[in-house]
């Protein structure tokens, strides 16, 4: 029952990673105390708070109800991949603190994690599109209004960002000229 | 800097952390701890016959297993009676590890500590409990009658503690009334189910005879102190960090858990550390719940609808112990008034166990029950009597100008309660505008013409806030300027890094996010008291300000001296301090730390700069320290509170429910709220969203199934409904601001607001929709169905 380990191979945030591991163990205990990925939390261990969500393949997963084994050779992506090498947060990440999409942070990386696939076109979705989009997640802090918010207004931070990104550039070409 | 912090919707200091993953909650720490589990009940009620441990020990890689009678000394005692009360007569805490009974199903038996926790569960279910099942107090009604089975075998009858009190003569009063009501209301179970269970990380040092732990608390320094006294140990060696915490709402302020003390003791027993992550179905039914109440209530009003007197009896749920007191009984008691002035006003309480869950404080503390209570109250003599349910609160008012208000019933430190600053009428006046009720009731016309049902419902509250005993503050101005307060209170997602840093923001000058905010840790301030109702931002808060008014004197003295200039011709602005009307004559508050602490060791341009300064700072003294100083930039100041402060509001839900589904669907959901002075509007609306969702899901969803043995059914969050997204409606949301004169500041809590009349609100709006009484809670589509089908009843 115990003791047994087989070794697997997982490309996690990028980086192949071969971990041994008990095949009763499941991926969210393995990226949480075997790689030190703590940023994925775990609410329920049932698969319906979703706070344990990563992706899998690029999908959003539970980390909770899948088994490292299982997903042997598998990519995945934690919230700890989201933000830049020099700390610069993810369009998405920063909407969150602008728009006030967390209290305690606990869900949060749930949330991000199953929005990161379809942030940039969630400000066409209509409220009710966007809330079925995240019922998969459960957050007790904050009443949702928070996090439709900034994930709504994720894409005009990208945009914000680009345009202030581009004139800075172009006022650098301009004192090099 | 000229731009005032207080009042800013200033963005948050611990967003980037939590963003990144970078939040370090209680399970975060110490990977390579053992892993502890326990196991708990079966049972609602059992005498335990005999306990076989032997298969468990023998299990590869366990290397402790424990029961009661391994336990020794004050730890094989019953866990500490938290809050005493005279008038709790029959107080039963619960044992670390049961000893010959189990009173719940989820009460821990035996702990077993292992490699990790995959095999400590498996050995845990290796132990094998005999069980004698005994009769079970299952319903809160039913075990408060006499001749009921007993929760706790020692007992006669279920009833730990009683209070009354009486204002005025309510016999008097009902009998000249013109109109006398009698309802009863009944109020199911609830609880916090905050995202991240309980846990506990235990570090016993065997060699300093010094243990560090961290614990998912709100209340790190009751928890040191209790087990400093447990383990006979100076309190200097005994520190508990509440790290990042995922919500607590309540349930994480018992002190003590049974896991809290097991897992300091197994780490030192064992020399290892030790680590225990409560899983979600031990949070069902080994975290705290509260509200159950079953009210009797006698109204006696005039004909215009003034309330003349009431009478009320209730009954709490303790569940199966009460190291709580009679805390929850007792703020319902005291809180039910609410915004109204009733002349004469008793109520008698009878504190009951049944064989459940412990209660204790959970968001709102026994007040939704007194909200619910009132407001169902309100709406139905309105009813009664054709009046209209917005004139009837008006006409039963405290008016704006009778503060400070005496309640004339006790509150729960064991004063009287007394209102400091409210103008209730004023707050319903902008709900109402904000709402427009003549158009509501146009559309409801409309509605009901079309035979859809539309509703509307209103909740008014007085909220006690920001009680004593006190909080402190530890501040420090660093050497690059940067600024350190330490606070004892924990953090369980308040945004009190964000808040407390606008507060010294404003008195020192330095911007918010060179403020950093080190919150629940006893190694950092070993005074406090914790993070519970609603009193952090108001007693912290104020502990915060006045430790930054001394910091800042010390700062204008030692500036004083070095620029050769009186302290009151000195301004703090941008992280320096200057002369007024000459902004280029000034220091740095980086170099004012160093030229504080006059050693000669510090890196950079900075250190060389203040050492000059030093020199001439100290010229003229006799001494490096002049007499009377003290080195560095810093000071701890404490705050205490004469009395609470009372916040207010009403909220305002429009629904409608579904003729085929029985769904309830939250049209609008308008809030007007009143917390005095406001350090941060976003935190603020932050906090009454998130507390109205839990208001809605107590109000419709979430509901315990408890079957007759007192087994919990639905302990999963598949059969237990928390709301997601799809439920929750997005608030709107009205302030005003009426300070309260208690505190410098002027603030009142906010935290508990929004779920306070959530149920209330819920209630009066299906009442208003189905036309009929609604009198328990919570409801359900199967409940509305029955409402509108009572023919298909039974």
């Amino acid at each position: 029952m115990t003791g047994d380990k087989m070794r697997i191979s997982l490309t996690v945030n990028g980086e192949t990673r071969e971990v041994d591991v008990e095949p009763r163990w499941l991926l969210s205990d393995v990226l949480r105390h075997e790689l030190g990925l703590t940023g994925t939390h775990v609410g329920c261990e049932h698969g319906v708070c979703g706070c344990c969500t990563v992706l899998i393949d690029g999908g959003p997963a539970r980390s909770c109800l899948a088994l490292a084994v299982s997903v042997d050779g598998a990519e995945i992506t934690t919230v700890e991949s989201l933000a830049a090498e020099d700390g610069q947060l993810h369009p998405l990440q920063e909407s969150f603190q602008k728009h006030h999409g967390l209290q305690c942070g606990f869900c949060t990386p749930g949330f991000l994690m199953t929005a990161m696939p379809f942030w940039e076109n969630a400000e066409d979705m209509s409220d009710d599109e966007l809330r079925k989009e995240i019922s998969g997640q459960l957050c007790r802090c904050t009443g949702y209004s928070g996090i439709l918010a900034s994930i709504h207004g994720a894409a005009a931070v990208a945009r914000e960002r680009e345009r202030s990104d581009s004139s800075r550039r172009i006022a650098e070409q301009d004192v090099d000229q | 800097m000229t731009t005032k912090m207080f009042g800013a919707p200033v963005q948050r200091n611990e967003d980037p952390r939590f963003l990144t993953g970078k939040g370090r909650y209680v399970d975060d720490f110490e990977s390579g701890a053992y892993g502890a589990a326990f196991l708990r009940s079966d049972f609602g009620h059992a005498k335990i016959l005999e306990i076989d441990v032997a298969a468990a020990l023998a299990l590869d890689g366990v290397y402790g297993v424990y029961t009661h009678a391994d336990l020794e000394g004050v730890l094989s005692e019953p866990l500490p009676l938290l809050i005493p009360n005279p008038n709790l007569f029959a107080p039963r805490t619960q044992y670390a590890l049961a000893k010959e009974e189990v009173c719940y199903v989820g009460e821990v038996v035996a702990m077993v500590v292992a490699k990790d926790r995959y095999i400590a569960e498996d050995a845990a279910g290796m132990i094998f409990v005999d069980y004698e099942p005994l009769p079970v107090a299952s319903d809160l009604e039913g075990a408060s009658q006499v001749g009921a089975p007993v929760a706790h075998s020692d007992m006669d009858d279920n009833v730990n503690g009683r209070v009354a009190e009486e204002k005025g003569d309510v016999d008097g009063a009902i009998s000249a009334a013109t109109h006398v009501f009698e309802w009863r209301f009944e109020i199911e179970r609830a609880a916090a189910m905050p995202m991240e269970t309980r846990g506990v990380v235990a570090d016993y040092d065997t060699r300093t005879e010094s243990l560090l732990m961290y614990d998912s608390t709100q209340a790190p320094t009751g928890v040191r102190g209790g087990l400093a006294q447990l383990f006979g140990l100076d309190p200097d060696n005994v520190h508990v960090v509440a790290p990042d915490v995922g919500g607590g709402f309540g349930m994480k302020v018992i002190q003590f858990y049974p896991e809290e003390v097991m897992v300091a003791w197994a780490s030192r027993k064992l020399g290892h550390v030790v680590k225990w992550i409560e899983d979600r179905r031990e949070d069902f039914v080994g975290s705290n719940h509260e509200r159950g109440q079953v009210h009797h209530v006698k109204v006696g009003a005039d004909d215009e609808g003034h309330i003349l007197a009431m009478d009320v009896k209730f009954i709490n749920d303790a569940g199966a112990y009460c190291s709580y007191g009679l805390i929850i009984p007792i703020v319902t008691a005291a809180q039910m008034q609410g915004p109204y002035k009733i002349k004469n006003f008793r109520y008698e309480f009878r504190n009951i166990f049944t064989n459940k869950v412990p209660t204790s404080p959970y968001r709102g503390a026994g007040r939704p029950q007194a909200v619910y209570v009132m407001e169902r109250v309100m709406d139905r003599v309105a009813g009664e009597l054709g009046i209209d349910r917005t004139e009837i609160r008006r006409r039963n008012f405290i008016g704006p100008d009778e503060f400070p208000y005496e309640v004339g019933v006790m509150w729960q430190d064991g004063g009287n309660v007394v209102y400091d600053s409210g103008d209730y009428e004023k707050g319903l006046d902008v709900l109402l505008e904000a709402l427009d009720y003549p158009a509501f009731l146009a559309d409801q016309k409309k509605a009901r013409e079309e035979g859809r049902l539309l509703g509307l419902g209103i909740g008014c509250y007085v909220e006690g806030t920001g009680i004593g005993p006190y909080e402190g503050a530890l501040i420090k101005i660093l050497n690059d300027g940067s600024v350190t307060v330490a606070i004892a209170v924990g953090t369980q997602g308040q945004g009190h890094e964000t808040v407390f840093a606008q507060i010294v923001s404003d008195e020192l000058g330095v911007p918010v996010d060179r403020i950093k905010i080190v919150s629940g840790d006893t190694r950092r301030l070993g005074y406090g008291v914790g993070t519970f109702a609603s009193r952090s931002a108001v007693v912290a808060g104020n502990a915060v300000l006045k430790a930054a008014q001394t910091v800042k004197r010390k700062a204008a003295e030692v500036a004083s001296r070095s620029l050769e200039v009186s302290v009151e011709d000195l301004v703090f602005a941008d992280g320096r301090v200057h002369v007024e009307g000459a902004p280029d004559v000034g220091v740095p508050l980086g170099q004012l730390a160093i030229i504080s602490n006059p050693l000669r060791y510090a890196f950079g341009k900075d250190s060389e700069e203040a050492v000059l300064l030093a020199q001439r700072a100290y010229a003229g003294s006799d001494r490096p320290l002049p007499e009377g100083t003290s080195p560095g930039l810093e000071a701890t100041e404490f705050f205490s509170p004469k009395a609470g402060v009372f916040a207010f509001g009403t909220h305002a839900a429009v629904v409608e429910i579904d003729r085929d589904t029985c769904n309830l669907k939250i049209l609008r959901y308008v809030v007007h709220h009143d917390c005095g002075k406001v350090i941060n509007p976003m935190i603020v609306d932050g906090q009454v969203q998130g507390g109205v969702a839990q208001g809605i899901g107590g109000a419709f969803y979430e509901k315990f199934e408890y079957d007759e043995e007192a087994q919990l059914t639905n302990a999963t969050f598949m059969d237990f409904l928390i709301p997601y997204a799809t439920e929750i409606p997005t608030l709107e949301l009205h302030h005003t601001e009426t300070p309260s004169p208690l505190n410098p500041l002027g603030i009142k809590g906010v935290g508990e607001a929004g779920t306070i009349p959530g149920a209330a609100v819920i209630a009066n709006a299906v009442s208003d929709a189905l036309g009929q009484p609604v009198d328990k809670m919570p409801l359900s589509p199967l409940i509305l169905f029955e409402m509108m089908h009572p023919s298909l009843d039974g």
